[in-house]
């Protein structure tokens, strides 16, 4: 800090700025940049899995639920009212430390592989969690279906399956996209539960940081603009998507038909 | 009604700010854990415990100040600290030159080594080599965190925000070993029912730099007159036997340490 102005190098006169006169150590924050991006991988891998998986079990469980399907209807109901009635932070503690307690748990084929491992924890409660949502919005959407598109594929002599997947499910998805986006969106920022089970995501890296260099800022700030980032690639990616998939559905000129 | 309550509650704050410094009638706030036994902890009905807790409520006394006792997570410490949410913390806070830069320490109150914990007899050495690749557990911004990533750079560090959890997932397995106060890691977890099969591996560690001189109480920098004040009063809790009885209701050596 005696060191004359004029023997400083750039980077040195950067490292000191960074460190007394900046509100945030940029220069700590660009050391440790590699570690963010690891962080993102992490959370990026159990984002989208879980959506992934959640969403391959929601097809036939909201099919289930809209169509009253007897036995499964009651059970798909109280599955999707556990998961979203409950915080995800609580399932989520629930299966990493809750089921630790049990001693037939410990000593389960599961828990070698699968239940003492933090990362199989969370993408089993992610994957259930939005699996739950997805059901219900799918759910709506199959339900309104327009009858005209169910009548005219009863009178091309559709079997009842074809007619799912060739009618019910394709419209039923084009009219979820909306909401599913909101469900990816949400699905990203649920998934800082992971650093509360000892999983380095992009906020784990964050606090992190914090804790080794006992600050209170800069790991938040840098895995805020991590986040924004993100969601901000996912909602462009969306808009693309409902522009390609529900083009028929935006109003038109005249000129162009 | 309540609107009139917040103007109410905004005209005490201006009035509080406009008085400016704390004098002997304000109470002192300190900042504590609350999760970190035998030094802190909650019971059941919300009040806290432990040899920080009594420390702070002698410290109040001696000072003749009312005593507000803030629980704070731990890594967010020295951060509201600095934010003026308490005026002091007494949380087995380690004396160390990096936390220097931001805080001020009084002298220490007690001073006990980190050891390593694992299961007895786990076929490994704590040391670098032995525990290369091993899960090794510490809690987030604490002075182990520093000493594991420095002492044994191969291990995969895991890191909690209790030291509680850390306990949790050493007895179900998920971690092989984990860093962390040898005193609190023996009447915190060894010599509990859960602590059944699990002993100290290695001596104390050797590595002043990350570990400090001994645990003190933390102020702002620009609080001296409250530091040297708070440090006066751990020299008389010392000498005039008070520390004796407080160290006795909890521990069967005495913690102040060399």
């Amino acid at each position: 800090m005696a060191m004359a102005e004029q023997e400083r190098t750039f980077f040195e006169y950067l490292v000191y700025i960074s460190e007394n006169h900046s509100p945030l150590d940029f220069m700590l924050v660009a050391d440790h940049i590699d570690k963010f991006f690891f962080g993102t991988l992490l959370t990026l891998e159990i984002t989208i899995l879980s959506l992934f998986i959640g969403g391959v079990m929601a097809v036939p469980l909201a099919i289930a639920r809209a169509y009253r399907t007897p036995w499964f209807n009651g059970p798909i109901w109280g599955f999707t009212y556990f998961f979203r009635g409950t915080p995800l932070l609580v399932q989520t503690y629930l299966v990493y430390y809750g089921l630790a307690q049990f001693d037939f748990v410990r000593e389960s084929f599961l828990w070698g592989p699968i239940l003492s491992n933090a990362w199989w924890c969370a993408l089993i409660t992610f994957s259930l969690n939005t699996a739950g949502y997805t059901t219900e919005f799918l759910r709506g959407a199959i339900e309104n279906t327009p009858k005209g598109e169910i009548e005219a594929a009863r009178a091309c002599g559709m079997s009842q399956s074809r007619m799912m997947w060739r009618i019910v499910l394709p419209s039923a998805f084009r009219r979820a996209l909306p909401a599913y986006s909101n469900e990816v969106i949400f699905m990203l920022h649920s998934s800082v539960v992971l650093s509360t089970i000892t999983l380095q995501d992009i906020l784990g890296v964050g606090r992190w940081l914090n804790g080794r260099y006992y600050l209170a800022y800069e790991g938040f700030v840098t895995a805020m603009v991590f986040y924004m980032v993100l969601v901000f690639f996912i909602s462009t990616g969306f808009r693309l998507w409902e522009k390609h998939w529900l083009g028929h559905l935006r109003p038109r000129d005249i000129a162009d038909a | 009604m309540i609107k009139k309550k917040l103007t109410a509650l905004g005209l005490a704050g201006v009035l509080a700010l406009a008085s400016g410094i704390a004098s002997a009638g304000d109470p002192l706030r300190v900042g504590v854990e609350g999760a970190y036994p035998p030094f802190s902890w909650k019971e059941a009905d919300g009040s806290l415990k432990g040899f920080d807790i009594d420390f702070a409520i002698e410290v109040c006394k001696r000072l003749n100040r009312e005593c507000v006792l803030v629980e704070q997570e731990w890594d967010g410490m020295i951060p509201a600290l600095l934010a003026k949410k308490f005026d002091t913390i007494i949380a087995s806070m380690s004396i160390t030159e990096e936390r220097k830069k931001k805080i001020d320490f009084t002298i220490k109150y007690y001073n006990t080594p980190a050891k390593l914990v694992s299961k007895a007899n786990p076929g490994f050495e704590g040391t670098a080599d032995g525990l290369k690749g091993k899960r090794l557990g510490v809690q987030r911004a604490t002075t182990h965190q520093c000493s594991a990533e420095k002492l044994y750079p191969g291990a995969e560090l895991v890191l909690y925000g209790t030291q509680e959890e850390v306990w949790q997932d050493l007895a179900s397995g998920r971690l092989d070993a984990q860093l962390s106060d040898s005193l609190q890691a023996y009447e915190g977890f060894l010599a509990l029912d859960a602590g059944k099969g699990f002993d100290f591996l290695g001596d104390a560690i050797d590595d002043v730099e990350c570990q400090g001189v001994g645990a003190g109480f933390a102020v702002r920098k620009q609080d001296s007159a409250l530091r040297d004040a708070l440090s006066q009063i751990i020299l008389d809790i010392r000498a005039d036997g008070t520390y004796k009885a407080m160290n006795d209701a909890y521990f069967a050596v005495d913690i102040y340490g060399g």
